[in-house]
């Protein structure tokens, strides 16, 4: 209630009593409701990486009998002998060999593709775009039995084999190409190519000298893609493959005969494989982003 | 390898396009545009977006195939020429720099692919006239916005060529930078003597640059000519709205001699030059810039001579290096008054005054164009 | 300064003409190759096998269109039971699917900084192993004497999922609970990767919006945050759903002889019986169609462009 003057004089404080300075403390049941979501992806995140692991561990098991289920003891005889057994690695490289054909071919139309959807116009473009999109959301079972069907009513029975498995690979990796070039290529500036133009390049040397080194990763991790999928199909390799066996269907298998430490071998060094492209290749682009 | 053929000097390398055309299905974006630009001079293209210039500069770039025309580079007609067989380099909006090749490479880019097998001397060279030699080997995502502009630049002129089209090439600057941009390029363009074609938005930026500016409006040129000759006589109300601001009065001729034209508005009688005036009978818009306007208050202020309409000050801004005032005439018109601060007194909103100028700074438009063309759009492309 | 430089048109000449548009093939030349490998190898094949569903013989005698429609009875009669676990599997692994994926991306998403990559990496990566494998390991976790099943044991969990009919008797494995298991651990980084774009995307400011105009937290989720990501909740529904039906590796290695499912019998009329084939087709054309039909109800609500 004091009045104001025009120019006050310096007040000196009243002296306060001085309270304890109270520090806030939040309730238990708030912490847990700040951290229940960090919980709940912890554990979800050890459901979804706990099987690698137990893979990895198995891996150096000595099994008890033919399975490889249970714990014995510590080993690394699987390691020092991964083709102990012969038929593994034998459907090994067969998965292998159809695995670089497929990818090779499927690469090749799937980029010749993603080019024509990305920088050209034309009318047919929402029909393609489903059609690219079925397979990729196809139910395995109906390509693969449908396509077994094909083989049987043009060839016959007897053409099932390497080749009906390579090209029913090629068949399915291909939407997957599309789209990962097709988000490679539609993030690349558009104008960095009429550039090249304005600059003289022709349009070969414009897509050697601007558009490949650009879209280059896109499709070598379209690629890395098309592989990893046709190394690990089942269920149409299954339908398709006659009397051959591949790597996925010889573990199929496996489980009604014999389970050998092996796999699990296979399986580590295939994830850890994986983890060492992955890092090398991040490592690289970080290098190539910051050099001099 | 490479396309040297059109590449040799040609003598009397005028840019010239004839009836340049361009429609996307019933959409006119280009229409039937007939220009000459002399060799070396610095040209600018002005107009708000979508009215066609960028679509006339990738037209002379070869980017973009014409409806319907003709473009020739001196006697050759180029029309038909690839991009990359015309001696026309561009500096993109977006700088377009290739981020795979370093600073050195992108600017030998042009150098290389026409066949040249040693590019050092000329890169460098280059590099030093845009002062960033010491970045060659950086890429581009390592340098500042100017930084690449500048290295845009060098990288088309490098390849000298016989026109250098600019795509508004500074409109992700900030101002300061910008302004020094606009210096820079000026100053390069004298130093090199080469033909640049500028388009841009900001008037004032077209104003600064260019030794002469076509204003475009709808895929058409509104007008051509210098600077100063579009300010201070523009052709149309487009015109006098989009580069700066005009008061634009409408009114009937009354009398009109190879001198003077007498044109009553607002219940007096205004004169101006014959020869600013477009329309010497009928209905007329006689335009007066702001800043050629002055206030009195009282009547016997007014020079002898000078034109003279009462209203009231409705509104007043001091800027700074002017004061800026709306005032409203009895019919409700407002017109604007740009005073510069010379210490005089500042009128306030709610004074009689009386608005005058002198008649030879008045011009004349057709009566029968739209009063308001142009001058939404200068609030937007303004700086 | 100024040059007579705007040539004016004589009024009295035509226009010019009008050049012509050059044609372009090479988007066809482009396409031409891959579409004709899936129009070869995967549209056709599916248009075949309606008519082989309708034909009738064996291997050794060749088979003959009889336009036999009593092959899809065959289809359905017999196999009702796997059409009801795969539509209820592939129903529990969805949910699941979502209810776990959702809060996985979310928080990678809102909570993740600098360290959404390596997050989502690790969400993916282990898919790069062999799945077969992986699913298999699941025999190890949850094996009887396992550490999974005693502690599932202990708390008395057993004996509620045997009541449910989740489990069998005292194991985990060999039931429709390791089943579903084995399928959302399978199918969880297709439901988690649509989603985490899709929440990605929203601009955090807008939940910052909400807070201020009196949302909580879980206002602020179900108001702003849920509606922004539906795009990604339908997208990753529908690629978790629609693979889920055709599943039958996890029925086969973590089931038993009553988890049936639709892929089994398939796989068994087509490559153990020698006059299967048919009625094989016959399933397949079904399961098809069910699957076309979701698709179709998918792409019209979203459209197609953003399907690849």
């Amino acid at each position: 209630m004091a009045t104001q003057t025009a120019s006050p004089a310096p007040i000196s404080p009243a002296p306060i009593a001085k309270a304890p300075l109270k520090i806030r403390r939040r309730s238990p049941l708030a912490w847990i409701g700040d951290h229940i979501l960090l919980a709940a992806t912890v554990v979800i995140f050890i459901f979804m990486l706990l099987p690698n692991a137990v893979i990895l561990v198995m891996s150096f098991n000595q099994p008890i009998g033919k399975y490889d289920y249970t714990w014995n003891q510590f080993s690394t005889e699987a390691w020092a002998h991964p083709c102990a057994n012969q038929e593994l690695c034998s459907s090994m490289g067969l998965s292998l060999e159809i695995g670089l054909i497929a990818t090779l071919v499927s690469t090749a139309l799937g980029t010749m593709i993603a080019f024509a959807m990305v920088r050209h116009r034309f009318k047919a473009r929402s029909g393609i775009n489903a059609l690219l999109f079925l397979p990729m959301a196809a139910p395995e079972v109906v390509m693969g039995a449908t396509l077994t069907a094909l083989f049987f009513n043009t060839i016959g029975p007897g053409s099932l084999g390497f080749w009906t498995i390579t090209i029913a690979h090629v068949m399915f990796c291909l939407s997957y190409v599309v789209v990962t070039i097709k988000s490679r290529l539609a993030g690349m500036d558009p104008t960095l190519e009429r550039a090249a133009q304005d600059l003289y390049a022709t349009p070969t040397q414009t897509f050697m000298k601007v558009t490949l080194p650009l879209v280059a990763p896109g499709i070598a991790a379209a690629a890395l893609l098309a592989f990893a999928l046709s190394i690990d199909d089942y269920i149409i390799t299954a339908f398709t493959a006659g009397q051959r066996t591949t790597f996925p269907m010889y573990i199929f298998g496996s489980v009604q005969r014999s389970y050998p430490a092996q796999i699990n071998v296979i399986g580590s060094i295939m994830l850890i494989g994986t983890m060492v492209i992955i890092a090398v290749s991040t490592v690289l682009g970080r290098m190539r982003a910051t050099r001099r | 390898m490479g396309s040297t053929d059109v590449m040799g000097r040609t003598e009397g390398g005028d840019l010239r396009l004839v009836g340049l055309t361009k429609r996307f299905g019933a959409f006119t974006a280009v229409d039937s545009i007939d220009l000459t630009i002399p060799q070396g001079s610095f040209f600018a293209l002005l107009g708000a977006s979508g009215c066609g210039k960028t679509t006339t500069l990738r037209m002379v770039s070869g980017l973009e195939d014409p409806t319907a025309g003709q473009i020739f580079l001196g006697d050759k007609d180029v029309t038909d020429a690839k991009p990359y067989r015309r001696p026309v380099n561009t500096v993109f909006q977006n700088y377009a720099l290739f981020p795979h090749l370093d600073i050195f490479e992108n600017v030998a880019f042009g150098l290389r692919r026409r066949g040249f097998k040693s590019v050092k001397p000329q890169v460098e060279a280059m590099l030093d006239l845009v002062e960033l030699g010491h970045l060659a080997k950086r890429k581009p995502t390592q340098l500042s916005g100017g930084q690449q502009q500048r290295i845009a630049l060098a990288r088309a002129l490098i390849n000298e060529p016989q026109v250098l089209l600019l795509d508004e090439p500074l409109g992700a600057l900030d101002l300061k930078l910008r302004r020094q941009m606009q210096i820079e390029l000026k100053r390069i363009q004298t130093e090199v003597g080469l033909t640049f074609v500028h388009v841009t938005h900001d008037q004032e930026e077209a104003m600064t640059m260019a030794d002469t500016i076509a204003v475009m409006n709808h895929g058409r040129i509104e007008q051509l000519g210098s600077p100063a000759e579009l300010y201070e006589n523009p052709a149309t109300t487009f015109v006098a709205n989009f580069l700066g601001q005009s008061n634009l009065i409408p009114g009937t001729v009354e009398t009109a001699t190879d001198d003077v034209v007498t044109v009553s508005a607002h219940g007096r009688k205004l004169t101006l030059d014959a020869k600013r005036c477009r329309s010497v009978s009928g209905e007329v818009i006689l335009g007066v810039r702001p800043e050629k306007v002055q206030l009195a208050v009282s009547e016997a202020d007014v020079p002898s001579g000078f034109n003279a309409l009462s209203g009231t000050v409705s509104d007043t801004s001091f800027i700074g290096v002017s004061t800026q005032y709306l005032v409203k005439l009895p019919s409700g018109e407002e017109l604007s008054v740009f005073e510069q601060n010379t210490g005089r007194e500042i009128q306030r909103p709610g004074s009689e005054v009386f608005v005058h100028w002198d008649p030879s700074q008045g011009f004349g438009l057709d009566g029968a164009q739209d009063i308001e063309a142009g001058a939404a759009l200068d609030e937007e492309g303004a700086a | 300064m100024s040059t007579a430089l705007l040539d004016k048109a004589p009024a009295s000449e035509a226009p010019p003409e009008d050049r012509k548009p050059r044609r372009n093939i090479t988007p066809w030349v482009l396409l031409l190759p891959g579409l004709l490998w899936l129009i070869l190898f995967f549209l056709i094949p599916i248009l075949t096998s309606v008519s082989a569903s309708v034909q009738t013989g064996n291997f050794d005698d060749g088979f003959k269109l009889t336009w036999h429609w009593a092959n899809y009875a065959d289809a359905i009669k017999p196999y009702w039971r796997q059409y009801l676990h795969s539509g209820i599997f592939s129903v529990a692994t969805t949910v699941l699917c979502l209810a776990l994926g959702y809060p996985v991306a979310y928080f990678i998403a809102f909570k993740g900084g600098k360290w959404k990559s390596l997050l989502m990496a690790l969400v993916i990566v282990p898919s790069f192993t062999s799945f077969l494998i992986r699913t298999i390991a699941w025999k190890t976790i949850l094996a009887d004497n396992g550490f999974v099943v005693r502690v599932l044991n202990d708390l008395h969990i057993l004996g509620v999922t045997r009541r449910l009919g989740i489990t069998v008797g005292t194991h985990v494995l060999a039931s429709p609970g390791a089943v579903v298991c084995g399928m959302v651990y399978n199918f969880l980084p297709f439901m988690i990767l649509p989603l985490y774009t899709s929440l990605e995307k929203i601009d955090p400011r807008l939940l910052e919006a909400g807070n201020d105009l009196y949302c909580g937290t879980f206002q602020t989720w179900r108001r702003i945050t849920l509606p922004l990501s539906m795009p990604g909740v339908i997208g990753g529904t529908l690629l978790t759903f629609i693979p889920a039906i055709g599943d039958y590796i996890n029925a086969q290695l973590l089931g038993n002889a009553n988890t049936g499912v639709v892929g089994q019998s398939i796989e068994n009329l087509f490559l153990r019986k020698t006059d299967g084939y048919p009625v094989g087709s016959a399933m397949s054309v079904i399961m098809m169609v069910g699957t076309l039909v979701l698709v179709m109800l998918y792409i019209r609500k979203a459209g197609t462009e953003d399907l690849i």
